[in-house]
């Protein structure tokens, strides 16, 4: 797959003296959905407002399409469509007014077929002639992604796309994601929701501080740094772990009903057989046990701690 | 994609345009309603008792002061509230994300803004005639110079509405700077009926030059002579679109 986005040495440092970037080097491939990954503060926005035009950066250099984002911003900018995180739309426009302007704005001729297609795809053509202002929060962001996808854009961003939205809108958006990269657009989106990167990512990139910690294949990602958790469910409650459970990573929970297990299941000795050995010779019964492959949340939060203790 | 964005141009002029549509009925009322106002005042009430100034009958020689007056507000107010409320409301990132240059923004913009400017300007011109009899001595220079004051008067907006970060920021130029200047700079009275030293001191005001140069395009005469008015302009174009130039280069209050 040939790269459309190349970053490298990107840092950004704000008037206030705050570095929000340090030195960032990424490349996104073509076709591919790229999640973003960080806590609030992370950069994760800093980071797109630089590729799309909104902040200047501080160093570094970025390339969309092979155009520089400041020597050839006009080759640039045309490949992207931006969704940013606030809300903010023309509340007296017309949807339909609104998404022909971003059209015109990014130098295309006036395309009515295409407009049609793009309110209809997002639940939007009935509102057409409505003022925004009329709209819900989720028709609103609707628009948005309307108005991203107006010039028929490489590249598109969606910064939290998800946040503040409900359920129904959420899957609406997340179909509407895949098919996007049906037709061969590259997706990039940031979030904090490690359910939303895990469902729609092919690869994930964890930023926190202005520093990306990693960059990976969602699927090796899991498998590399995924724990299992191995949960015992007790015939009887225990009102503490025995002493001769502290070799393993144990805890109790459920009221003293379920002893949890955290373990390497790429390690070549688990330990199970041995605990559950080692149960059997303590006399706590147990009547079920599951085993769960850990999700994208916690591999983010040990990721997260093991940079604070770092 | 190079050269020159012309459909962005045309897409941000005609929301503009749509923007002042939405309000056209005040938007065309309050001109035509001040100038009665002030033909009521100044040329009923006051001109009765002052025929003629510089030879000219009193009612028609506050004509060109009078549209100097509107259209100074309208470009700064129109061109300030067209960039201002997009940074106000967020919207602007979609201009910033556009592959739009600083030339053709404010191309657009000032352009939107100064059509509106001119709209009023004409329309008090055709109200005036209500009252009284107006002769245009160069009425192509008269558009010219409408249209010349239009655009700086639009820039200067630009500049204010990417300045202000408030709306009281955004009204306090206009209010307490160029309308204390415009009544001060002879729009109801030629600077010759003011006795020493104010007269001398009248011409550091620059919109003296200003109306004083609209004025001669009405009546083949001013205050000041009219190269003096139109220098005066050229600076101020030049003076703009430099400050313009340096905010677009810098993203001062427009980009972090």
């Amino acid at each position: 797959m040939a790269s459309i986005i190349e970053i490298s040495g990107l840092t950004k440092i704000y008037a206030s003296g705050f570095q929000a970037l340090k030195g960032v080097d990424l490349t996104i491939e073509e076709g591919e959905i790229f999640a973003l990954l960080g806590p609030n503060g992370a950069g994760k926005t800093t980071l797109i407002s630089i590729i799309c035009g909104n902040v200047n950066p501080s160093g570094g250099t970025v390339t969309v399409a092979g155009h520089d984002i400041v020597r050839d911003y006009r080759g640039s900018r045309s490949a992207i469509g931006l969704v940013p995180q606030e809300l903010s739309t023309d509340a007296f426009e017309k949807v339909i007014d609104t998404v022909r302007f971003s059209r015109g704005l990014f130098g295309k001729p006036r395309n009515d077929a295409l407009i049609e297609k793009i309110l209809r795809d997002l639940s939007l053509w009935d509102k057409r002639n409505a003022k925004i202002l009329e709209l819900s929060g989720g028709m609103k962001r609707r628009v948005m992604i309307a108005k991203a996808l107006s010039h028929e854009p490489r590249v598109l961003f969606l910064d939290e796309p998800t946040a503040g939205v409900d359920v129904e809108l959420r899957r609406d958006m997340w179909s509407l994601v895949r098919q996007l990269r049906e037709t061969g657009v590259t997706i990039i989106l940031t979030t904090h929701y490690i359910e939303e990167a895990e469902e729609m990512a092919d690869r994930v990139g964890v930023i926190d501080k202005g520093g990306l910690l990693l960059v990976e294949e969602k699927a090796t990602l899991m498998k590399k740094l995924g724990k299992k958790t191995l949960t015992v469910h007790l015939s009887a409650p225990l009102a503490a772990l025995p002493p001769e459970l502290a070799e393993w990573e144990v805890a109790l929970k459920g009221d003293g009903h379920e002893i949890e297990y955290i373990f390497d299941s790429q390690a070549d000795r688990t330990g199970i057989s041995t605990l559950l050995r080692r149960l059997g010779d303590l006399g706590i019964g147990y009547k079920d046990l599951d085993t769960r492959q850990s999700s994208l949340e916690d591999i983010f939060v040990s990721l997260v701690h093991q940079e604070k203790a770092a | 994609m190079s050269g020159f964005n012309v459909n962005a141009v045309k897409a941000i002029y005609r929301f503009e345009l749509a923007r002042f549509g939405r309000t056209l009925m005040t938007g065309l009322a309050v001109p035509v309603i001040t100038t009665s106002l002030y033909f009521v005042v100044f040329g009923g009430a006051i001109g009765s008792r002052m025929t003629q100034v510089d030879g000219i009958p009193y009612a028609a020689f506050i004509v060109p002061g009078l549209i100097m007056l509107s259209m100074f507000t309208e470009s700064i107010f129109n061109a300030s509230f067209g960039i201002y409320m997009p940074k106000f409301t967020g919207t602007i990132y979609e201009l910033l994300s556009a592959p739009v240059s600083a030339t053709e923004t404010v191309i657009a913009y000032v352009g939107a803004a100064a059509t509106k400017s001119m709209t009023v300007g004409l329309i008090i011109f055709a109200t005036a005639h209500l009252f009284v009899d107006v002769p245009v001595a160069h009425p192509v220079a008269m558009l010219v110079f409408m249209a010349l004051i239009a655009i700086s008067f639009c820039l200067f907006g630009f500049i204010l509405g990417i300045w202000a970060q408030s709306f009281e920021q955004l009204q306090i130029i206009p209010l307490l700077v160029i309308m204390p200047m415009t009544f001060l700079g002879g729009a109801f009275y030629s600077i010759h009926m003011l006795a020493e030293p104010w007269r001398t001191i009248t011409l550091f005001n620059p919109v003296v030059y200003l109306i004083s140069g609209f004025r001669w395009t009405f009546f083949g005469q001013g205050d000041v002579a009219i190269h003096f008015s139109l220098m005066f302009i050229a600076g101020m174009l030049a003076i703009c679109i430099a400050i313009i130039g340096w905010m677009f280069r810098t993203g001062y209050r427009l980009k972090k």
